[in-house]
């Protein structure tokens, strides 16, 4: 498996670490309700098709980096900073 | 028997080897199986079940028969495929699954029984009684079937990894993969053309058919030189692409050397090559027909006869017969007669079969039994006219030919069926930036593999922008492919499909009626395909089979997929180099060589390698050195090296921002110049890690993380700072290296640092929790006072290359103070006696208010687990919360891991109250102390609880009481 | 008055010449990590430009011979082989005893490395002056191409006998393939 670092260019799966869906990219307010933190915290989708994960460049650059790809056909569709990516 | 004159090495040396013990002589560049049918050997195996005597089948990877062992011992290989075994003098090969002999084989009663043992027989008669399955049935069954075995020693040899890239990678060296990667290479791009086999040419080498008027071998060996001469190819033989994964990876196996090699040697290479484009020209694997006993000794594959015959001077019998569903049958009997090889008959099922030679013909005939037990005697053939029977010791077999469709399938691509060669060809686009040419994709003839390999690289190489070459088609045959289906022939006796299982027609057809029609249901009840050659030769014949017993087409009956690897690959090389000291990577501290110097056992942890204590001549046990140690630091002066800690470098205008957002508790409010311990929370409120941070400068800090979580927190760091706060300021840069960092504890600390600090330091001047620059003999460094122990400690740092130096000198001038060094136990043993934590209590389920921390987490500030951390749940009473445990009666031991239990309650789970964290025996208090959690712990202090550890079977009465065990008030560390 | 002595990170583990190729240790000088605050990368590469020769990396690659800014992340470079100038516009750390760091020259440079670490090394995609963080063995680090047949490895300096053993190991194999001419 490769990714595209949008630093480092195509790099071998091996360099990243995996963390998860993108939604940690959107942390609710210190005073949103339970329900918002229950979402952020624990509950994703586990969707058939394109989805956003989170990947850190772990033994690249260190950037973290959102990787959209598609869970059935493994295709890589592209990849964005994290702080750019930022709803 | 040896033709001479014929093969690719007609002068080849002699060869001497063994088999099963018996001195045979062969030729350099044979095969085992070549050099074993050119002395008459037929017999090479027993099957995996029935143990029938077997022969070799194929001339290839795919061979399903011919396993043998090579090697003794720690060098012995089990499940060598004789088929691309490369002998070597002194090989010395065994048959596998017979016993006493290969030719008296015990088990073969299996066979006599084999009415009772058809597909499913397992499952139907071992179920009961449920516990005789694991103790009885397995152990007899795993007994009597199998391949070759393990010698369960160590593997002794080399093996190894390597990572390859390429803009083509051409998978195959027939005609096809030659031209394409002629083509490709002409445009300019970087190719790679992999071969499994020893010499690049695929059927070429094995087939008389001529190429621009030259030998199939001399037109091959004509582009190779071409190919070789070319900067921007690399040709890889022997290296077998075993898998087709993401993004144009691709896993390979590369067979290096023999077993005969120098340890030293590789064995074998596993790469991983990555292509921005492939082109498959894998070819394609003749099959056999499912005939009565078709599986004697001398029954091969047609085109292994031939390849037997042309490439290594080898008749694979003296009076051969051929059975065929196509023309392969002619062009067989050809190359024979040519070679002066006896052809007795060649039997074609089709009704309109015409002779092309001076042989026997039996067109519209089939063959419906055979004989000979250890090797083929004779055939019957039937045919319009009745039955013959023909006297024969080799009937080379056709039932046409599948394309190695195996790689496009890896990626859950389903090949489509053709009705035109009666066999599955790939579908379009199931690997990515994937092609296929030649025989690969059906097309079967010479011309037809170099025309497609030209054209398909010449689409390839323009989808990548280059420019596509000027390539002539050499000239060649362009036979039609004829072929008429005929899958099975009726008559009594067994008509074997998958050789490797011993599955045969009658299984196939007792799935169908049992309702395993689906051909996944029907693979597995009968295990077709499933061995290590994953039905290669056999699939689509079963599912012809299938086909025809439940009543449908084979389109619709579909195909069982295949799975990596497409050869067998071995464990050693995929774990290639991560044995030993390759397992990880080792670190060191600039103290490593001083302390195993003085004979300190070190451990792991993590990565690192600690000290865990530094041994006396006069002590025994490792107890006596930790509680000298801990005395030494209690009474006089230790030296540790703690340079494992995480140190981060924090800076930027909004350095303190960012920590206040990264610690639950306050580091903005920090003055200069000084130290605060600080705790970080998981979003999820749990605690993730502790440690001290210093103010350096007023944008300026260095955190400290513990050893393990130290890779974790930095990138914990890189998350909040890249993703969460973009808007905030600040820089960050591991200096965990940079440093060598000592901890200098006891109430002599002090008075030792004095003695090697450029300039004297006092209680005003660095008060506990102070930091700052100061000059050490010479070199800057930084001093923190910051204890761990509880004692009036210090920590001194200098940049790494002096550490060695550093810890020679603190060790010198603390044992002229009646100090020393202190390792890993006795560091442990100082901290639980002050209730300190580490990941033994602060292990993912604990939080802040779990060890008494609640009060750090600041109600003033958002801070990462900040919210999650005030769910009622988390702040419950009847959690379990951090204690201090001590033994009733003082002698008594307590051990970690184990469960508290109110006095006098069963020790079961439904009774649990807590859990033992860390326990360690107290030179200082003269007994056993221990933390733990325990449910509404603090309002328990006094309290009998039971230790119940069941694995180490220890029960100890113990009392509930505050974690600090030594000095509470903290009146040492600020002394 | 006793004096701190130092000692290099590969000390007593090269050099080696196995095959065809040599592992030496490189003694890199001062090193510096520089990351510019935000919106100040530009002017603390003039700043550097000025001060010492080379401005700041882009991702990747690695300027000037002596001294030389190496790429080393994002929004970071190393500074090797001089004092670190005044750069009010970044975070600067002292990194000169942080990396074990070695220099692996000769006709099988590319294949030894390319048995440890999964970055492409073809001369057409890692030129000289490139530069790159990836895997060495199971060791993060970073790789410099310095000519056609001669790179510089760095991994963290507790590391030096892990690198060392395994650039040994890589290079073992392919001098025992040539005696096998594979």
């Amino acid at each position: 498996m490769r990714l595209p670092c949008p630093i480092c260019g195509e790099r071998d799966r091996r360099e990243f670490y995996y963390q998860g869906h993108a939604t940690l990219l959107d942390r609710p307010a210190a005073d949103a309700d339970a329900g918002a933190w229950d979402d952020y915290v624990h509950n994703r989708d586990n969707p058939a098709g394109e989805t956003r994960d989170l990947w850190h460049h772990e033994a690249g650059c260190g950037a973290w980096i959102v990787v959209t790809r598609n869970t059935v056909t493994h295709e890589v569709l592209g990849a964005v900073l994290a702080e750019k990516a930022k709803s | 028997m040896r033709v001479a004159g014929k093969g690719l090495n007609p002068n080849g040396a002699p060869v001497s080897f063994t088999f099963d013990g018996t001195s045979y002589t062969g030729r350099e560049g044979d095969t085992l199986s070549a050099a074993l049918l050119a002395n008459g050997v037929r017999l090479m195996g027993r099957s995996f079940k029935y143990h029938r005597p077997r022969g070799v089948l194929t001339a290839g990877s795919e061979e399903p028969n011919a396993l043998v062992t090579v090697g003794q011992g720690a060098r012995q290989d089990p499940n060598i495929r004789a088929t691309t075994q490369t002998l070597y003098d002194g090989l010395a090969a065994r048959s596998q699954n017979a016993w006493p002999s290969l030719k008296y084989d015990a088990m073969a009663v299996n066979d006599l029984a084999s009415p009772f043992l058809t597909a499913g027989f397992y499952y139907k008669t071992f179920m009961w009684p449920k516990a005789f399955w694991e103790k009885l049935y397995e152990p007899i069954i795993r007994h009597a079937a199998g391949l070759g075995a393990l010698s369960g020693d160590a593997v002794e040899e080399t093996y190894e990894k390597a990572f390859a890239f390429c803009d083509v990678l051409v998978i195959g060296a027939g005609p096809a993969g030659i031209m394409a990667a002629l083509t490709a290479a002409q445009s300019g791009a970087d190719v790679i053309l992999v071969d499994e086999d020893t010499q690049m040419g695929g059927r070429l080498l094995a087939e008389t058919a001529e190429i621009d008027g030259q030998s199939g071998p001399d037109w091959v060996a004509a582009q190779l030189g071409a190919l070789a001469k070319m900067d921007n190819v690399r040709l890889m033989t022997r290296t077998t692409v075993t898998g087709a994964y993401d993004q144009g990876t691709f896993g390979a196996l590369e067979q290096v050397s023999e077993q005969n090699a120098p340890l030293n040697t590789p064995r074998e290479c596993f790469w991983r090559i990555t292509a921005k484009r492939s082109i498959l020209c894998a070819g394609a694997l003749e099959r056999p027909i499912a005939f009565p006993n078709n599986d004697r000794p001398g029954i091969m594959l047609a085109s292994a006869v031939r390849a037997y015959l042309n490439r290594w001077g080898v008749a694979a019998g003296s009076a051969v017969t051929v059975f065929a569903n196509n023309d392969d049958a002619h062009r067989t009997a050809l190359d024979l007669i040519g070679a002066g090889v006896t052809v007795a008959a060649v039997i074609d099922s089709r009704e309109d079969a015409q002779s092309l030679g001076d042989y026997p013909l039996f067109s519209g005939a089939q063959v419906i039994a055979t004989k000979g037990r250890l090797g083929l005697k004779s055939i019957t053939v039937q045919d319009a006219r009745g039955t013959h029977e023909i006297e024969t010791d080799c009937l080379a077999i056709s039932g046409g030919w599948n394309p190695s469709v195996h790689l496009t399938c890896h990626m859950n691509g389903r090949p489509t069926w053709s009705d035109d060669i009666l066999s599955f060809v790939p579908t379009d686009n199931s690997i990515p930036d994937m092609t296929v040419a030649g025989a690969a994709r059906g097309n079967f003839s010479t011309l037809g593999c170099l025309e497609d390999g030209i054209s398909v690289a010449k689409a390839t190489v323009t989808s990548l922008d280059l420019k596509s070459p000027q390539i002539a088609t050499p000239a060649a045959e362009d036979d039609p492919y004829s072929i008429q289906a005929l899958w099975q022939v009726d008559g009594t006796g067994r008509k074997w499909l998958d050789f490797q299982n011993d599955v045969h027609v009658k299984d196939v057809k007792l799935a169908a009626q049992e309702n395993f029609r689906s051909v996944e249901h029907m693979k597995r009840y009968t295990t077709q395909g499933m061995a290590t050659d994953q039905g290669k030769n056999s699939n689509v014949v079963a599912l012809a089979v299938l086909a025809d017993a439940t009543g449908r087409g084979i389109p619709e009956t579909g195909t069982t997929t295949f799975r990596p690897p497409y050869v067998p690959v071995s464990i050693a090389a995929m774990g290639a180099g991560s044995q030993g000291h390759g397992f990880a990577p080792e670190r060191h501290l600039t103290s490593h060589n001083a302390s195993v110097d003085r004979n300190a056992p070190m451990v792991e942890v993590g990565l690192w390698y600690r000290a865990s204590y530094f041994p006396k001549p006069s002590e025994t046990t490792w107890l006596e050195a930790c509680n000298r140690e801990v005395n030494v630091v209690r009474n006089h002066v230790g030296v540790c090296d703690v340079s494992t800690l995480g140190k981060i470098d924090i800076q930027g205008a909004d350095a303190a921002e960012f920590l206040d957002f990264v610690y639950c508790n306050t580091f903005s409010s920090l003055k200069e110049n000084r130290v605060r311990y600080g705790l970080m929370l998981r979003e999820d409120g749990h605690v993730m890690d502790d440690g001290t941070t210093a103010r350096l400068g007023l944008n300026h800090y260095v955190m400290t993380t513990t050893t393990a979580a130290a890779g974790q927190i930095m990138k914990h760091l890189d998350w909040v700072r890249q993703a969460l706060r973009p808007d905030l300021d600040v820089r960050f840069a591991s200096v965990t290296e940079q440093w060598a960092q000592f901890a200098v504890a006891g109430p002599k600390s002090r008075e030792l640092l004095n003695s090697i600090l450029d300039e004297q330091i006092d209680n005003e001047s660095w008060p506990f929790m102070a930091c700052g620059d100061v000059g050490v003999a010479g070199v800057q460094g930084r001093l923190f006072r910051i204890s761990f122990s509880g004692e009036h400690a210090y920590e001194i740092a200098v940049p790494a290359r002096y550490g060695a130096s550093l810890f020679g000198l603190l060790t010198t001038q603390a044992e002229a103070m009646e100090g020393g060094l202190y390792g890993l136990e006795a560091l442990n043993v100082l901290r639980i006696e002050k209730g300190f934590i580490t990941h033994a209590e602060i292990h993912g389920r604990v939080t802040a208010f779990d060890i008494g921390f609640d009060r750090m987490v600041s109600q003033k500030k958002d801070c990462i687990g900040n919210t999650m951390s005030r769910r009622g749940g988390l702040l419950d009473a009847e959690r379990e919360q951090m204690i201090g445990l001590k033994p009733v009666e003082n002698e008594h031991k307590l051990t970690a891991g184990a469960h508290l239990f109110v006095e006098g309650a069963d020790a079961v789970s439904e009774n649990d109250q807590g859990y033992v964290t860390s326990v360690c025996h107290s030179p200082t208090l003269g007994h056993d102390i221990g933390m733990g959690f325990l449910k509404d712990g603090p309002n328990r202090y006094g309290e009998r609880v039971m230790l119940v550890d069941h694995v180490r079977n220890n029960h100890v009465l113990c009392e509930v009481c505050h974690p600090v065990f030594f000095d509470p008030e903290g009146g040492l560390a600020r002394g | 008055m006793v004096n701190l002595i130092a000692k290099t990170p590969c000390a007593g583990l090269l050099p080696k010449t196995i095959g065809t190729v040599t592992v030496t240790e490189v003694n890199a000088g001062q090193m510096t990590l520089l990351a510019p605050h935000r919106g100040q990368k530009k002017a603390v590469s003039d700043a550097l430009k000025s001060a010492v020769g080379v401005g700041f990396p882009a991702p990747n690659r690695c300027l000037g011979t002596a001294p030389r800014a190496m790429w080393c992340g994002q929004e970071q470079a190393l500074l090797i082989g001089a004092a670190c100038p005044e750069l009010a516009g970044a975070a600067c750390v002292d990194h000169s005893d942080a990396w074990a760091i070695v220099q692996i020259d000769g006709a099988d440079a590319v294949a030894v490395l390319a048995r440890l670490t999964p970055l492409d090394l073809r001369a057409t995609e890692f030129k000289r002056g490139h530069t790159a963080r990836t895997l060495i063995g199971h060791m993060t680090g970073g790789i410099t191409r310095l000519g056609a047949h001669s790179f510089e490895v760095m991994v963290m300096r507790s590391m030096a006998g892990t690198l060392v053993h395994d650039l040994t190991q890589a290079a073992e194999n392919m001098a025992a393939r040539a005696l096998q001419g594979r």
